[in-house]
């Protein structure tokens, strides 16, 4: 029978959850790298067991361990992110240049075919890139090097790369958002590349064409269409049709469009989730209530799924690397909130159910299907 | 041998229990010191100074003798009783963070 492994990263350690095909009973391991803050963790998709995780703290910077046995054990590999040639500066808060520094890595994304690469999503904002098994790591600083890079600005969670999506169709196309500078893409294999932000409108840009600046929290694609992406922006849902050259917005009936989790239902291609999100400054779902927003119509239309979920004096937030599906025949959608709960549906998002109550707060959901 | 007492979550991250013992060669310098202890334990390498600038991470602070080090340049000798192993040399996450 199928194995479902859900892997939660916290702000005070990581966690293992792993049950049958079913999703009923679930055994916890953990906390891992207990007292770290664990922004992400995933795993190789061209080995199961080999999982790459994100540690770090304000007090002794960044760790990456990396298992070989699907958690069970890790061993620290390496963790020196060097800019590549002089780093330069982009703009602070205040609009003065500030010169680039390392702080911690927020992404791990492995390769889709050999274990031994991997990518990670910096702050201050950057991708690099490991090919043996994250002993050491490159900058793709043609990225950075795009031009833009003196004008990026940190979103209030910091200049973060958060984001990396890898192309299955076409090995040479990467999608990387960084908050706050926007969504960009490479066609070349990171050597190039462009912004991708046409279409996103950002209240606090005074300029509606510029092709930097907007705050994007999450993208997200299906692998079978990966043309389509989806984003959710500080405020606004949209879409893209055209591999992010335009977006339209698809926010449609959402009772706010602030928010960052969204993913995409692992076998309907048109089925998108999202978290509605109050506001900016109220970081919680609105009225309290927390309701997953599911569209069967690729955005535009969307129904609340509330089944299980608390609907009232609820005041977590569901962070933008929080959610995550798996790919039984009914699919499973989980998702972790800043509360320390982990909820999963086993049906598409009809019912809900804690998986745990009482992590630490959750900065990250990412979840294997095995045989 | 020179002692060295890191904090709890860097002995976890180095697989060791108590205290560390090194063997330093020539002076007896923070850096000197760290040099070996990232050696024996490379696991540790950023987690005490920044892999880059060789900086101390802001919220690592270095005492021996009763006295704050952290601000000593690293080059410069550490107290005798901590070359000749009488005193430990510690490493101490501040308190910080609320």
């Amino acid at each position: 029978m199928s194995q479902v492994r859900v892997l939660v990263g916290t702000r005070k350690g990581a966690f293992i959850l792993t049950a049958d095909g079913t999703r009923q009973q679930w055994e916890i391991s953990g906390p891992h790298f207990a007292g770290w803050e664990v922004y992400h963790l995933k795993a190789s998709p061209a080995d199961p067991n080999r999982i790459y995780a994100s540690q770090s703290t304000s007090w002794s910077g960044q760790v990456i361990p990396r298992s070989n046995d699907g958690g069970k054990t890790w061993e620290p590999v390496g963790n020196k992110f060097a800019y590549d040639g002089v780093p330069g500066t982009h703009q602070w808060y205040d609009g003065t240049p500030h010169p680039w520094e390392f702080k911690r890595v927020w992404h791990l994304e492995p390769s889709l075919t050999d274990p031994d690469t991997v990518y990670a999503g910096i702050e201050d904002a950057a991708l690099f890139r490991s090919s043996d098994a994250g002993q050491t790591w490159q900058e793709l600083s043609g990225l950075r090097g795009h031009g833009s890079g003196p004008r990026w600005q940190p979103g209030a969670g910091g200049m973060c790369l958060h984001t990396i999506i890898l192309d299955p169709s076409d090995p040479e196309r990467i999608y990387i958002a960084i908050s706050a500078a926007g969504a960009f893409r490479t066609d070349d294999g990171g050597a190039t590349w462009r912004p991708i932000n046409r279409g996103l409108v950002s209240a606090y840009i005074p300029d509606p064409n510029a092709e930097v600046g907007h705050c994007v929290h999450h993208v997200a694609m299906h692998p079978s269409r990966p043309g389509v992406l989806f984003m959710q922006k500080h405020w606004d849902v949209m879409r893209s049709d055209d591999a992010g050259d335009t977006w339209r917005e698809v926010s449609g009936n959402l009772p706010t469009d602030f928010g960052f989790a969204l993913d995409v239902h692992a076998h309907e291609p048109e089925t998108v989730y999202v978290v509605p999100i109050k506001s900016d400054a109220e970081h919680y779902p609105p009225e309290g209530k927390l309701r997953v927003y599911r569209s069967r119509t690729g955005g535009h239309e969307w129904e609340p799924l509330t089944e299980g979920l608390p609907q009232s004096n609820c005041y977590v937030n569901v962070l933008r690397d929080a959610m995550a599906v798996d790919s039984l025949d009914s699919c499973g959608i989980y998702f972790g909130t800043t509360g320390g709960q982990v909820y999963s549906s086993a049906d598409g998002g009809d019912h809900w159910a804690p998986i745990v109550h009482d992590l630490p707060a959750v900065l990250s959901v990412e979840v294997q299907t095995l045989p | 041998m020179i002692r060295v007492v890191l904090p709890g979550h860097l002995r976890t991250l180095a697989g060791v229990s108590g205290d560390v013992e090194l063997q330093v060669e020539g002076p007896v310098t923070q850096r000197s010191v760290l040099d070996a202890l990232e050696a024996r334990y490379p696991m540790l390498r950023g987690t005490i100074r920044d892999q880059i600038t060789g900086q101390r991470r802001p919220f690592m602070r270095f005492f021996a003798c009763c006295e704050d080090l952290s601000h000593e340049p690293p080059d410069h000798l550490l107290p005798e009783a901590v070359a000749d192993g009488r005193e430990p040399f510690l490493l101490v996450g501040a308190i910080a963070g609320g």
